[in-house]
């Protein structure tokens, strides 16, 4: 296919991707608000108010990172594993196989869709965020890449995950037994500092640590690891998820005979 | 001239070692209409699978005008429409945004694919659905979207997996038409069925294929000469109590209007009209008792299983 039609291919699989879950508001763009909005009132509001400074930031201003981060993981991840699973569950996702459009292009297309829906969710919540407390972003592009190279990660982990399903179930087991558990110990809701030695190390070998620290380092310039590694390490899973992605789907793992 | 679908032993056996496919060849040529027959687990699916990427060959080779589909598939993928026997769109994507998404999967420019799809969703009845859901279709609408969605490209050959399947019969006849006009209009079709009927009235050409083996490939022309004999009901328009004199045919009478005649390889219409004329029988319509190409079909099936258990004789014979 040359440039012009690979294009076209994926922005049609990427408009449908933002039609599915614009259609669909209600289920994939308010719960998260309603959920972070919550956080916001219990964890950054009524008991923030009471625990005090956390890395020399109030307790809220420490969170409001986290939280945004979360949202985006959390949102991008599920955003590709629900609707590349449903067009696995459907057979829609003939229409693409058999159709020219490259497996690369099929990948970018429902990877970038995931982006698209884990900003938007996370950008409402950061207006949320602004209604408890001010932020002040102190460096714009680092914060604006490590969020977009985050979401990149969760939706290509979402798409792999989507992949190898065979059931709606196998679609909600690694958020909840996997994903849930790296973000809430990702840093999120407390500095690793707080931690003992044992306790930091093998904190420090959660992925979700570094991406949630990196975006707080971009939005706080406060950092619990080297932000540097952090990028290192979000560009190196990309690079790794990608080529297993392309590897399953050159196969036809559980997509074609 | 470069066939329309050139298949070359063409195998397939699945990981749990079922041979589906074991080295079939045929040609479809340009502007064809071709039947490709055979009872359920045949490999016909399987055969329709390979051509669209969906199943993997074992061996063997498939060209598509030309193109070989090891050497370069997406080149190949944009001569071929596939119109598949289950229903495989999003349920709750409207019926405009189903086609048109499809032409956006095979590079066409947005505006191409609208002007296209208004085009084809007009053309088979669907342009007033066109903003509905795709699951609030009726089940002839729902194949009707498929064969609209396999078109929006413009294919040079078209596939369509028993299109007609769970259609009423009015709504057969409109598709029947439909096909035969674009296939006029120089599209390759080929078609999979349980409809003998269809084959027959639709189709020049035909393969039949059982077990994973070709057992018939030929015209449709040729193959219903092979028939040796054909039974018709004739319409009569006088009452008739006793059966009248069938002189060399084979016939009965199964009620006061109606009579059943064999007619033999050698026999001739004419003769029987000659035979029954004089006896004061005037015949006002006549069909076949059954279809012709059913009962090709049925012997065909019963020659083939009949050589397999033959064969497996024989080798068991050799064993021994």
């Amino acid at each position: 296919m040359s440039p012009q039609l690979i294009w076209t291919a994926f922005s049609t699989i990427f408009r449908r991707e933002v039609r599915r879950f614009t259609r669909i508001w209600p289920q994939t763009l308010v719960p998260p608000v309603i959920t972070m909005s919550l956080y916001f009132v219990i964890f950054g509001s009524l008991i923030g108010s009471r625990i005090g400074e956390m890395g020399g930031y109030s307790y809220m201003e420490f969170v409001v990172p986290g939280l945004i981060m979360m949202a985006v993981i959390t949102n991008s991840y599920g955003n590709v594993v629900s609707s590349f699973y449903s067009a696995k569950f459907q057979r829609s996702v003939e229409e693409l196989l058999v159709s020219p459009t490259p497996n690369w292009v099929v990948m970018a297309g429902y990877v970038l869709g995931g982006v698209a829906r884990g900003l938007i969710v996370g950008f409402i919540v950061t207006l949320i965020a602004l209604v408890f407390t001010s932020l002040s972003i102190q460096h714009i592009g680092l914060t604006v890449l490590i969020v977009f190279l985050t979401s990149v990660l969760f939706s290509l982990a979402g798409f792999i995950n989507a992949i190898f399903a065979n059931s709606f179930d196998d679609i909600s087991i690694i958020p909840t037994f996997v994903l849930t558990p790296l973000t809430y110990l990702g840093g999120v809701f407390y500095s690793i500092e707080l931690l003992s030695p044992f306790w930091q190390g093998l904190s420090k070998l959660n992925p979700v640590l570094y991406m949630v620290n990196a975006f707080r380092y971009g939005v706080l310039g406060v950092s619990d690891i080297n932000v540097g590694w952090a990028f290192a390490g979000v560009l190196v899973f990309i690079a790794l998820l990608s080529a297993w992605a392309l590897h399953l789907m050159s196969h036809g793992k559980r997509l074609r005979h | 001239m470069t066939a329309a679908l050139s298949i070359r032993d063409l195998q397939k056996t699945y990981d749990n070692g079922f041979q589906a496919l074991k080295g079939i060849s045929f040609e479809v040529q340009p502007g064809d209409f071709f039947a490709l027959l055979g009872p359920n687990g045949a490999g016909k699916s399987t055969t329709i699978g390979i051509l669209c990427s969906l199943v993997r060959k074992t061996g063997g080779s498939v060209s598509i005008f030309g193109i070989d589909i090891d050497k370069d598939f997406p080149k190949a993928k944009q001569q071929l429409g596939v119109v598949p026997q289950e229903f495989n769109f999003s349920q709750f994507e409207k019926v405009f945004d189903i086609v048109c998404t499809q032409g956006g999967f095979y590079g066409m420019p947005r505006k191409l694919a609208e002007e296209r799809t208004e085009k084809y969703l007009r053309k088979l009845g669907l342009w007033d659905k066109r903003s509905t859901q795709a699951r609030m279709l009726s089940g002839g609408m729902k194949r009707r979207l498929m064969i609209a969605r396999a078109l929006i490209h413009e294919p040079r050959l078209l596939i369509l997996d028993e299109p007609t399947a769970g259609v009423d019969i009015e709504l057969r006849r409109s598709m029947w038409e439909f096909l035969q006009e674009i296939n006029a209009q120089g599209t390759t079709i080929i078609l999979t069925t349980h409809y003998l009927e269809e084959a027959e009235s639709l189709c020049r050409n035909i393969a039949i294929i059982d077990k994973g083996d070709i057992v018939e490939n030929t015209s449709i022309k040729s193959l219903i000469k092979t028939l040796s004999r054909e039974v018709f009901i004739l319409d009569t328009r006088e009452a008739l109590r006793d059966a009248p004199d069938f002189g060399d045919f084979e016939g009965r009478l199964l009620d006061e209007h109606s009579l059943e005649i064999t007619v033999e390889k050698g026999q001739s219409l004419s003769d029987l009209f000659a035979l029954l004329t004089p006896q004061g029988i005037s015949v006002t319509s006549m069909r076949n008792r059954a279809n012709r190409l059913e009962e090709l079909f049925v012997s065909l099936l019963a020659e083939n299983k009949q050589q397999k258990s033959d064969d497996a004789g024989e080798g068991q014979e050799a064993q021994s």
